[in-house]
């Protein structure tokens, strides 16, 4: 009997199919899905700085159909053309201390950029780990795994239902990717065996046109490292967790906070500004940010708590973030 | 998955009367095995024109609900017969979300969102219409902010809802623009009826009752949207609101006194008329400046422009409550006065004059008492500082606001 043949190339049908399929491997984003290995013309990248998903693993993958590119952009996600797509995969390990074993593929997130405009899909994998079937309301998946200090660690994750996509992914009303903006690509990654810029590399392959050298381009630093200085690595942190809906354009415009990696207005990231609709998310504290008393700031606060209604981000999390809160608190008490 | 979800086709006929070019399905969800995932999925997939009707019943969900789907009508069984609930919620920071134009929530219950109640976010044409929301454990700090909270939205209707025990307030318009707030009862909030940074509002024939204040103007800096105008406050009954402050600190509403009726802070326009006060321990009415210090070069911190006429007053002022009760009645003397306005001036303005349309007026029948702090005048020249209590000397008036018309309430 004949296997179920796999598709070699990403498929532009399934991209931009009116109806999402059913299946991931429809699209053929995948040599081999399980190892997470991309079929040609898919390009992986990592962020300098991603977003905190409950500690998944995650695979970043780019597809731009043959001989397009995205346009740079210096401050906004690239301008991709119709066909493009964007894949997400997020992986727990079984235990945090061989993050290369016994990876869990959960979800795969896609955007695909069609005539209309951007869409957003999660496929939830099977427990094969075989494919991974589309869900559009969402679903709830137990985590059980050991934590990176060997204690056991179980929690509910849950899969964005459709309209949780635009949650975070809105600009203005209309969704459009996040991830992949020049400071956050603006660093190296390992390509077969050999370190290159991913500008410098997209660029080289043609996938992206209008970048700048490397050197010339905005660079967030890795909020992880203890060299660069502490208020990028805060400022960073805040831009990738918080700043897809705390920005004037986006869906938590109305609380008037406004936490891009460009905000130079200090009330406005949160400096002594009182809160507007925090409810019991503002925990009895008075302002957003209170420098120099990390415990009278609301920020650290909704950072820190696990609670709904009170934990930010609202969505995509929920367990704590020890390292960021860490992160967090430092750069408020060593604010002026 | 779409055999879930049953969906009757109206008639072309009926369809192109009522909704033009729009085609009409009805979606059904009924309570039951499953009823999250149908119902999350019926409010995903809903076309415009669609009517999501869900079933009586209780409906126990774990995420937020949200719509991102134009001229769509998601409607229950009724106010206690379809219920909504988030007592088990794990995710989001409400219990519905709506993100589109022209959309009708009516007849359903929302209760104990671990966050805010309904909320409209970016709307263009959204009622709620004989809704319920509740937290059904009582007032208490650890509920959500608000009740039915529509935001940076346009063409706002709030009809015939009822909400209860919201830890801000019951009824919340923010940063919005041509809202109708009426025939509906807030109870058992820290604030009944909130209508903040907005324009062009009319607030009428509500009940708040039981709240800690019963209806807040309000406008604050630091927001994309200041400068709330155009306020009309009328036939309303704003009685016994006696329920102490349980807002977690740090929020504008913490302040509020027991006891508050209706307060007006740094907001211009407004108008406040044919309300039934009564037993509203700290005042029935405040005006008041925006008390706290603030960074923001293009924020109003006084009301300019405020009518109060025609209302009647009973029993109040006699428990003055809280830092403001105490603050108001260490000047004014227990019971307080019917209406108090705390007298703060711009400091241009203190040493020439007002102008005629950003004064405070009150025109009010015989008896009515009245008290003007001149908090600028405690704090410059107190010395030579006494409160104004002679009514007569307010008289006067300002031109009404012309009344709200809805494109969604066969208005213009």
């Amino acid at each position: 009997m004949a296997t179920i043949p796999i598709q070699a190339a990403p498929s532009l049908d399934a991209i931009l199919a009116q109806k999402p399929p059913k299946l991931l491997s429809e699209y053929g984003f995948f040599d081999d899905a399980r190892s997470q290995k991309p079929a040609t013309g898919v390009v992986p990248f990592r962020l300098n700085t991603p977003l905190f998903s409950d500690n998944a693993q995650k695979f970043r993958f780019a597809y731009l159909p043959e001989g397009k590119a995205a346009r740079y952009d210096a401050t906004e996600a690239f301008e991709f053309p119709v066909g493009a797509a964007l894949i997400k995969t997020f992986a727990f390990p079984a235990d945090y201390r061989k993050l290369e074993e016994n990876l869990r593929l959960v979800e795969t997130r896609v955007l695909l950029r069609q005539e209309t405009g951007w869409q957003a899909w999660a496929y939830l994998w099977n427990d094969e780990q075989t494919d991974a079937t589309l869900k559009i309301a969402g679903a709830k998946v137990e985590i059980a795994t050991i934590s990176a200090d060997g204690s056991p660690l179980a929690f509910t994750y849950a899969v964005p239902n459709k309209n949780q996509c635009k949650g975070c992914h809105a600009f203005n009303g209309s969704i459009v990717p996040l991830g992949p903006k020049a400071r956050n690509l603006n660093g190296d990654a390992v390509y077969d065996g050999v370190t290159e810029n991913q500008l410098a590399h997209w660029t080289a392959l043609k996938i992206l046109t209008g970048a700048p050298a490397p050197e010339a381009a905005p660079e967030a630093p890795d909020w992880l490292d203890p060299s660069a200085p502490l208020d990028h690595r805060a400022r960073a942190w805040l831009d990738v967790n918080c700043a897809h809906c705390h920005r004037r354009e986006g869906p938590a415009s109305n609380s008037g906070l406004f936490l891009t990696f460009g905000e130079s207005v200090s009330v406005a990231y949160g400096v002594m500004k009182r809160p507007v609709a925090a409810g019991r998310g503002s925990g009895d504290r008075q302002f957003d940010i209170k420098p120099g008393d990390p415990d009278g700031s609301i920020l650290l606060y909704r950072v820190e708590s696990t609670e709904p209604g009170i934990m930010m981000p609202e969505l995509g999390r929920h367990i704590a973030d020890p390292d960021a809160a860490a992160l967090l608190r430092q750069w408020i008490v060593e604010m002026e | 998955m779409r055999s879930w979800l049953s969906r009757v086709v109206f008639p072309a006929l009926l369809a192109g009367v009522s909704a033009g070019a729009l085609h009409a399905a009805e979606i059904s969800v009924e309570a039951g095995v499953g009823a999250e995932e149908r119902l999350v999925e019926a409010l995903i997939m809903a076309q415009p024109g669609d009517t999501v009707s869900i079933g009586a019943g209780r409906f126990e969900l774990t995420e937020g609900l949200s719509l991102d789907v134009d001229d769509v009508v998601v409607k229950g069984a009724g106010q206690d017969a379809t219920v909504l609930s988030f007592k088990g919620q794990t995710g989001s920071g409400e219990g519905l979300l709506v993100t589109s134009d022209r959309v009708v929530l009516e007849d359903f219950a929302v209760e104990d969102s671990k966050g805010d109640g309904v909320k409209s976010k970016g709307s263009d044409q959204i009622t709620f219409r004989n809704l319920r929301v509740e937290w059904t454990n009582g007032p208490d700090a650890k509920n959500g902010a608000y009740g039915v909270y529509p935001v940076s939205s346009k063409n706002v209707l709030v009809d015939g809802v009822t909400v209860k025990g919201a830890a801000d307030a019951g009824i919340y318009v923010g940063q919005s623009e041509n809202i109708v707030v009426r025939n509906s009862v807030a109870e058992y909030n820290v604030a009944g009826i909130e209508i903040e940074n907005s324009f062009k509002a009319d607030v009428y024939k509500n009940r708040a009752t039981h709240n800690t204040g019963g209806i807040l103007i309000f406008d604050l800096p630091n927001l994309p949207v200041q400068g709330g105008h155009d306020i009309r406050v009328f036939d309303n009954d704003v009685v016994d609101n006696d329920t102490p402050n349980f807002a977690p600190k740090g929020n504008m509403v913490a302040i509020v006194p027991k006891g508050m009726g209706i307060m007006v802070m740094a907001n211009r326009n407004v108008h406040v008329f044919n309300n039934r006060l009564d037993g509203n321990g700290t005042a029935h009415v405040l005006i008041a400046a925006y008390p706290n210090d603030y960074d923001d070069d293009n924020y109003m911190f006084v009301p300019r422009g405020v009518f109060v006429h025609g209302n009647t007053y009973g029993e109040g002022g006699g428990e003055p409550d809280g830092e403001v009760g105490k603050t108001i009645s260490d000047v004014s003397g227990t019971p307080v006065p019917d209406i108090v306005w705390d007298g703060v001036t711009r400091i241009p303005e203190y040493f020439s004059w007002t102008s005629a349309e950003n004064r405070v007026y009150v025109d009010e029948a015989e008896g009515t008492t009245f008290v003007n702090l001149k908090m600028i005048s405690q704090l410059m020249l107190p010395w030579g500082w006494w409160p104004d209590t002679d009514i007569a000397g307010y008289k006067g008036s300002l031109p009404e606001p012309a009344p709200v018309k809805l494109p969604q309430d066969s208005g213009a």
